[in-house]
């Protein structure tokens, strides 16, 4: 499998300055809407620590609790289902879409069908799948991946989905009034719901105390999707689990805070029991989390909510664009996440980040987001992991700052050399850290050259 | 081996040294509880307030708020309306709603969110197919916050139970903040102590 290389992709998305200004721009506005939340609450610490020990303890016993929630969705009359990986889940809901001879189905927005890719699966067996968030959909007709796990299609501007509206629901191509835009997919939309035969959601949380699946959305797609049709289906990653009801509280108090800035989202919408005379199916995906639980440094990232802090404060993300990461997880929990799925095809996700640690500080769950990129780091390089050119200029780099002489020596030449050299030799192929970088003022003199001198002068040395 | 005992057996294989559960406080000392906060709050998520009629005729004042409104649909017998939820077989008749009217069973001040089942609408579809929602609230019936809410014994007893805070919007073009995403384009909620 190819390797991403998100430095090589992410360049395309900055040479669009207008969309790199919006994209940065309107991802700063959220995580000041979040400070600002963050501010009101005084609580707010205490609940990103409850919120990071609840999913502790439950991952911790993430079996009894899978077991509980099965059976207390049983109980509640859901048929439950396990799949190890992606392509069982796919069979899974093909099956249940079978047995009920439905060929339509309306779906929420979930990052776990992306991750298993169903929706080109089942197309490809003749299910109409439409997707009724207007971000998934604008990406669905675009045939592009969601760029933000919040925000499928903030990276593109009003323009592009007029655009893509024209060219696939009909409206006038000229015609890029955000209202007119958003009301044409909303008439687009409503006549899949009232026709659909199946219905399908994923899931912010699942409470092994009762079976309920709990989403929280703004638009109330999810809600119709479940409203509506005979047959409905919920795919839940197994680390959506949390114990009890009462758990709900602290995380639907931070998910929309953190993700949006807004203290809730318009919905928050609870799945117990199917609808009188209708049918409820909820499938328990592993996909490679089971793994995940039992790596020392990287369980943590298990907790995730997926409220998108971490990628709107992040300014690599905010200056590269999800598509860039090649993955459906982008930004900082991607680049922890996607390593997990496949090391190689991820591997220079962990070198997308500045390690400034601002991940870390926001995230409500308390995921120590940077020290697992570091972590990663180790791991890609100890597995010679790293694009040739990486690799050759590190080892060099080894070998200079493993011996005071080179070093000094490199020192003094690069001090030189940064102000003497012209731009094409410092920002060159070789240099894979000068692209997209600018290297800072050389000082006029280093320290260990001022040490020497001042030294000297004041008689102290010798 | 099944999937199920496959996962299962790989979990509690790889699940790390078991953490402790913590107990959570209400954090909510000194909270307001009143319809005003629940008003501030509703209204910053789009929601509007209508102060109750006068005279108690709640047909004559949704009709005056919805002059355009052809279909009135009401879950609540405190509101005739022109289309009985009763006779309503499939969800998606609902469609032709222009105002569905329902009580909710209760707020909550910290957001303004209101509380509404099956219990309350008798048809969910009724709060998602139609145009305009116009929602009762006990004042009395307002709980201070989030972790208040969710001790409340309906999480285990309805089948689906919904926070709606405002109408449904989105905000996935550039941002901008539209009011009717895919469902409700405005909600209206009347005080009104239950009868």
């Amino acid at each position: 499998m190819k390797r991403i290389d998100h430095a090589e992709a992410s360049s395309k998305f900055i040479k669009a300055k207008d969309h790199l200004d919006f994209h940065d721009q309107r991802l700063w506005d959220l995580r000041k809407k979040r400070d600002r939340e963050s501010e009101s609450l005084p609580e707010w610490q205490e609940l990103r620590s409850l919120a990071s020990a609840i999913k502790e303890h439950t991952l911790t016993h993430l079996a009894d609790f899978l077991e509980e929630f099965e059976r207390n969705a049983q109980a509640n009359g859901v048929k439950v289902h396990w799949a190890k990986d992606a392509s069982e889940h796919n069979q899974i809901v093909l099956q249940i879409l079978e047995s009920r001879r439905a060929r339509t189905l309306v779906k929420a927005k979930s990052m776990l069908t992306d991750e298993c890719e169903m929706r080109p699966f089942l197309a490809n067996r003749g299910i109409e799948v439409i997707e009724t968030d207007l971000g998934e959909r604008i990406q669905q007709l675009d045939n592009e991946p969601a760029s933000h796990i919040v925000l499928p299609a903030v990276h593109k501007l009003r323009t592009d989905v007029a655009r893509v509206f024209a060219a696939t629901i009909g409206t006038d191509a000229k015609n890029s009034d955000v209202h007119y835009l958003a009301e044409s997919q909303r008439q687009h939309t409503r006549p899949h719901f009232l026709k659909a035969d199946a219905g399908m959601i994923g899931a912010n949380f699942a409470v092994a105390e009762t079976g309920t699946v709990v989403v929280c959305t703004n638009e109330g797609n999810a809600d119709l999707s479940m409203a509506l049709p005979k047959l409905q289906i919920a795919s839940i990653g197994i680390e959506k689990l949390i114990p009890r009801i009462e758990h709900l509280g602290v995380y639907i108090r931070m998910l929309s805070r953190n993700a949006l800035g807004s203290p809730i989202t318009q919905l928050t919408s609870h799945f117990r029991v199917p609808r009188e005379g209708t049918e409820m199916h909820i499938v328990l995906v592993d996909n490679g989390r089971s793994e995940r639980l039992g790596m020392a440094d990287f369980w943590y990232s298990l907790k995730c909510i997926r409220c998108g802090a971490c990628m709107n404060t992040c300014p690599v993300y905010r200056r590269s664009g999800g598509l860039s990461y090649g993955a459906t997880y982008s930004g900082p929990i991607g680049v922890i996440i996607d390593p997990t799925f496949n090391l190689r095809k991820y591997s220079a996700l962990p070198f997308a980040s500045t390690l400034n640690g601002s991940c870390t500080s926001v995230c409500p769950v308390r995921i120590n987001i940077h020290e697992q990129i570091y972590k990663w780091r180790q791991i890609i390089a100890e597995r010679h992991q790293l694009p040739f050119v990486k690799q050759e200029a590190m080892q060099i780099a080894g070998k200079v700052l493993s011996s005071p002489k080179l070093y000094r020596a490199a020192v003094d030449a690069i001090g030189a050399s940064v102000e003497h050299l012209p731009r094409f030799m410092l920002y060159n192929p070789l240099n894979a850290w000068g692209r997209q970088r600018d290297v800072p003022q050389a000082p006029a003199s280093t320290f260990r050259r001022w040490y020497i001198e001042h030294r000297t002068k004041n008689g102290e040395r010798k | 081996m099944s999937s199920r005992d496959e996962i299962l057996a790989r979990v509690r294989q790889n699940q790390p040294e078991p953490r402790p559960l913590p107990p959570v406080p209400m954090f909510d000392a000194g909270l307001s509880t009143s319809i005003n906060t629940f008003k501030t709050n509703l209204i910053r998520m789009g929601g509007k307030f209508v102060a109750p009629p006068a005279d108690g005729n709640l047909d004559a004042l949704i009709e005056k708020l919805f002059p355009d409104a052809r279909v009135i649909c009401s879950a609540t017998p405190e509101v005739k309306g022109n289309l009985s939820i009763d006779k309503i077989g499939n969800p998606q008749e609902l469609n032709e709603v222009d105002v569905g009217v329902v009580r909710a069973l209760f707020g909550v001040a910290e957001t303004g969110s209101l509380w509404l089942s099956e219990a309350q609408y008798k048809v969910n579809a009724l709060g998602f197919l139609s145009q305009h929602l116009v929602a009762l609230l006990d004042p009395e019936a307002i709980v201070a916050n989030m972790h208040r809410a969710y001790q409340h014994h309906g999480f285990f007893e309805a089948k689906y139970a919904v926070f709606m805070t405002g109408p449904s919007a989105t905000a996935d073009i550039e941002g901008v903040l539209i009011h009717g995403a895919q469902g409700i384009r405005t909600m209206t909620v009347i005080p009104m102590s239950t009868q």
